[in-house]
């Protein structure tokens, strides 16, 4: 399933590919944080857990359980979860050109195609490499990610009064840690567009927090990207032009990157 | 029972967002903007949620022992630290702050 016969003289699991992919899927360790914020939000362990089989997505799980925990409806963590998560629909269209997913695969390429697996999978120079690390990373941050959530979901629950811990501290921190790789990087579309996102969805979250129901000042800091990216920028970036071959997208930055910059860092 | 109903939409929401990137015939999503607007999306949601989780409190904007944890985070950011070693001494940094004021 995870690679077919290769031209590689390797056998798959020794290629640089899966090499790759077993170091980046071990960031899927911070799954600890995840299980904790999670029951300090309010979920049960077992709800918790589910989020992380269900979900799989470290910045759509991390905003349910930031929005529910600071006292947001059902609605609103639900709406800004699933926004965070069409970037991997994104990552799907392009990786669907890249992998080629026969319809018996695809439900499963699909479910782990997130950050990590993306950029890895993008960063092979041949279908079969491609397939190799993708799915490396994918199946070895999927189990980690899930034991992790489990541990750090139980010793969440064993702890007790979360802020005593600081453990709200750790959930601002975590989207920091999140965003901040999307703001230094240096992703095709520059670094200005980023930052203006980011500083105009702060202050317009800060702005509208006192009058709207909580969790919905997330949504209308969100408007940040339309008020940033609508504009027509000049420069050739922006010109769709006609179809193009896969290797157009062949940076993850182009919808946003890995979730966590350090991934990238550590590719060989 | 809200919270499992939370839990299964949010759920098959994200995996459907997943598997339509698979499904939709690319022409579909061609327009021009959707390429800039995307990323952005990312990086607003994430910053409104710096504030939500660190700088407000009830709705109303707060600077407590959440700031001072932001604080270690950026700092433990530019040094280039991991992201398990950012949230958990951001973590420590609060309840320090907390413990002593």
């Amino acid at each position: 399933m995870t690679a077919g016969p290769t031209a590689y003289p390797l056998p798959w699991w020794r290629t640089p590919a899966a090499r790759q992919g077993l170091a980046v899927g071990l960031v899927g360790l911070y799954g600890v944080s995840a299980g904790a914020l999670g029951v300090a939000a309010g979920l049960s362990v077992w709800q918790t857990v589910l989020t992380s089989l269900l979900i799989f997505s470290g910045g759509s799980q991390f905003a349910l359980y930031g929005v529910l925990g600071s006292g947001g409806g059902a609605a609103a963590a639900v709406a800004t979860s699933t926004l965070l998560g069409l970037r991997n629909g994104f990552y799907g269209l392009e990786l669907s050109r890249v992998l080629r997913p026969g319809p018996l695969v695809r439900p499963l390429t699909a479910h782990l195609t997130i950050d990590e697996s993306t950029a890895v999978a993008l960063a092979q120079d041949t279908r079969e490499q491609a397939r190799v690390g993708f799915f490396t990373t994918g199946v070895t941050l999927f189990v980690v990610w899930q034991g992790t959530t489990l541990l750090g979901a139980l010793a969440g629950e064993a702890m007790g009064d979360p802020r005593a811990y600081g453990l709200d501290a750790a959930a601002a921190a975590a989207f920091v840690a999140l965003v901040w790789p999307r703001l230094v990087g240096r992703g095709p579309g520059g670094r200005t567009g980023p930052l203006a996102a980011a500083v105009l969805a702060m202050v317009l979250t800060l702005v509208s927090a006192p009058f709207v129901p909580t969790g919905v000042e997330v949504l209308v800091g969100a408007t940040a990207a339309l008020v940033v990216g609508l504009p027509r920028r000049g420069g050739r970036e922006d010109d769709p032009g006609p179809p193009l071959p896969v290797t157009r997208d062949a940076t993850p930055g182009r919808h946003g990157g890995p979730h966590d910059g350090h991934v990238a860092e550590e590719l060989p | 029972m809200t919270l499992w109903i939370t839990v299964l939409a949010a759920g098959a929401l994200a995996y459907g967002l997943k598997l339509g990137g698979y499904l939709v015939p690319e022409r579909v999503l061609e327009v021009p903007w959707i390429d800039r607007v995307v990323p952005l999306l990312t990086v607003a949601l994430l910053s409104s949620l710096i504030i939500t989780q660190g700088f407000l409190a009830d709705g109303v904007p707060t600077l407590d022992a959440r700031a001072a944890g932001v604080g270690v985070a950026v700092v433990l950011l530019v040094l280039r630290a991991p992201f398990l070693v950012v949230v958990a001494l951001a973590a420590v940094t609060a309840a320090l702050v907390r413990l002593w004021t």
